[in-house]
């Protein structure tokens, strides 16, 4: 197997190692996921059964599905990377033929292959259940969704790289991390859909990437963007997913110029 | 050895680290800290190196700018006939690294798995990591617990894997950190063995650093100690135990009570316990051997159980430090 193709499967091995957790997550995913159709619902139900052009069914749908993304997105806490700079394992990853950003990126995407289907299916099965599930009619735009749930990872892993790399320059990044988890939970439309933001939060949020970490893919599979407008925001996804990564790689270019392993 | 290929070569390397300390509410105030300070190193192939110091030292340091992850703040390396830190990736398909502190295996996974990725990361086709795998893990007895996740390792299984797991692609230049902290002495002595073997049969360069005699002399021809970031002795153990006049201890437990055995030519009476019945005499190995001051200790007393002391690395190395006036 070749290099990174190889770490892709280790890292979704990783994650098929811990299955009590997963049961959890799923079940806990689920719970919050029947608190925010509530809460949404009844907000679009006050409002007069329309807000922002989301109906009830609507709004149920774009909750179930942020739940059923949300851990795929990494929309918690993730600080693996800056626990290897702080404690100097990073020394062992350098010491491979191969190049730090991409194998991070390998093994971020074998993570998210893993948790896709047992933590994206339970909420969305009780959402249909429940709610109802407002969901795209055609077949290409679940194909174009697969794409834009693809590169939204991509661009939600080409952001974590770059936050956690400050732990070459911070001694103590959770403050980084956490302002970085309340940012990206906020712009990337997963509180409220980015369409309900006043308009000065929503030209800010459209000038970073992270609406097109999250509420892009949901657009697209619950059918709200489609044809060539679908096409047009997934576009705008591989410019946003190229554009992080490249920020990544000159952060990663300067912490390792001035690289400091810590401790022995 | 002179003749062969130079697979380390250090001129003046030097790595600064900037410490910033806390002078009242706000101020900080910027230290710079030689850890590495003009250090000139060569090693040629084939060559068994260890590398000893005190904690601080500049050890791992020079480690790290000889494998390319650390940027030297000046000097010139080349490692492999490398420049380590431009070209990092193609240097690690030459070097096999262990840090004896932390692990290049995957935690979460059995450890069988590590060595699949290591073999994809390295693009060894499997007719040619199959069969080293196959000799690493018998050589190494892994056997018992390739399908055991790593987390749930002792630090000895741990260790053969990681050592294991650092041969994999055949490196030309094995470096170990420490790699026999914390074990016991059953499998420090079982990885060396291994070592010892693999040198044997392939000619692996290999560059220790270590806290235990033991490595060194089983291990390493040559002992280099770094002191202050600089290398203060680079030589052969015996020349470095002579130079700092480190003695070793025989110690005779006796039949019966004796008195005691002092006046044996070249020892020194160092201790006597238990009313003669266990004595220690240190003596040079420059001027005799264990085997004579045994012989002759054999003569005035019925010998039942003997052992040697050697002189440990924190003790030549405070001799050393201590003779260069540090």
């Amino acid at each position: 197997m070749r290099p990174l193709p190889a770490l892709a499967v280790a890292g979704f091995r990783r994650w098929s190692a811990y299955r009590m957790a997963t049961v959890a997550g799923a079940l806990t995913n689920s719970v919050f996921g029947l608190l925010r159709a509530a809460i949404t619902v009844a907000a679009v139900g006050a409002a007069g059964g329309v807000i922002a052009g989301y109906s009830a069914r609507e709004v149920a749908t774009y909750s179930w599905l942020t739940q059923a993304l949300m851990t795929v997105m990494v929309l918690g806490i993730w600080d693996e990377l800056a626990v290897r700079v702080r404690t100097g394992d990073i020394a062992v990853d350098l010491a491979r033929p191969v190049d730090l950003q991409l194998s991070w990126l390998a093994a971020d995407l074998g993570r998210a292959a893993f948790v896709l289907l047992p933590r994206g299916l339970p909420p969305l099965a009780v959402g249909a259940l429940t709610t109802g599930l407002a969901l795209a009619p055609s077949a290409w735009s679940y194909l174009l969704g697969a794409l834009s749930v693809l590169l939204g990872v991509v661009i939600s892993f080409a952001i974590r790289f770059a936050v956690n790399l400050s732990a070459f320059w911070l001694m103590d990044v959770r403050g980084a991390l956490t302002l970085h988890m309340v940012v990206s939970g906020v712009l990337s439309g997963f509180i409220v859909p980015v369409a309900w933001f006043p308009p000065w939060l929503g030209t800010l949020a459209s000038a970073t990437p992270f609406p097109s970490m999250l509420q892009t893919p949901v657009d697209v599979l619950s059918g709200r963007v489609t044809g060539a407008a679908a096409a047009q925001v997934v576009a705008l996804q591989a410019l946003w997913a190229v554009a992080t990564l490249g920020v990544g790689r000159l952060v990663l270019a300067r912490a390792t110029r001035r690289l400091v392993v810590q401790g022995g | 050895m002179s003749s062969s290929e130079l697979l380390v070569q250090a001129r003046s390397l030097q790595r600064d680290f900037v410490v910033r300390r806390r002078a009242g509410r706000l101020r900080r105030t910027r230290h710079v800290v030689s850890a590495v300070a003009g250090v000139d190193l060569d090693i040629h192939a084939g060559e068994a190196v260890g590398y000893i110091g005190a904690n601080g030292a500049g050890k791992s340091t020079t480690i790290k700018m000889l494998t390319g992850i650390l940027v030297p703040t000046a000097g010139t390396v080349r490692t492999c006939g490398l420049d380590p830190v431009r070209e990092r990736r193609n240097l690690a398909r030459q070097v096999g690294v262990v840090f004896g502190q932390r692990s290049g295996l995957w935690w979460d996974l059995p450890l069988v798995e590590s060595f699949r990725v290591l073999a994809a990361l390295h693009r060894l086709p499997s007719h040619t990591w199959a069969p080293r795998f196959d000799e690493l893990v018998e050589r190494l007895e892994l056997t018992s617990f390739l399908a055991t996740p790593v987390r749930q390792l002792s630090l000895g299984q741990r260790m053969r894997g990681e050592v294991a797991a650092a041969l994999l692609h055949r490196p030309r230049l094995l470096v170990l950190d420490e790699p026999t902290v914390g074990l016991d002495v059953l499998s420090k002595e079982r990885l060396r063995a291994f070592l010892r073997e693999e040198r044997a049969e392939r000619a692996t360069t290999l560059l220790l650093t270590t806290h235990d005699m033991g490595d060194i002399q089983r291990l390493c021809e040559r002992v280099l100690v770094v002191d202050h970031g600089a290398i203060a002795y680079d030589g052969t153990l015996p020349g470095l135990v002579a130079r700092v006049g480190a003695e070793r201890v025989l110690v005779v437990d006796l039949a019966e009570p004796v008195a005691p055995l002092g006046g044996i030519t070249h020892t020194q009476l160092v201790g006597v316990e238990g009313g003669g019945l266990r004595q220690r005499l240190s003596f040079s190995p420059d001027l005799t051997t264990a085997a004579q001051v045994l012989a002759a200790v054999s003569q005035r007393a019925d010998v039942r159980d003997l052992a040697v002391e050697e002189p440990d690395v924190e003790e030549v190395v405070r001799r050393l430090y201590a003779a260069s006036g540090r």
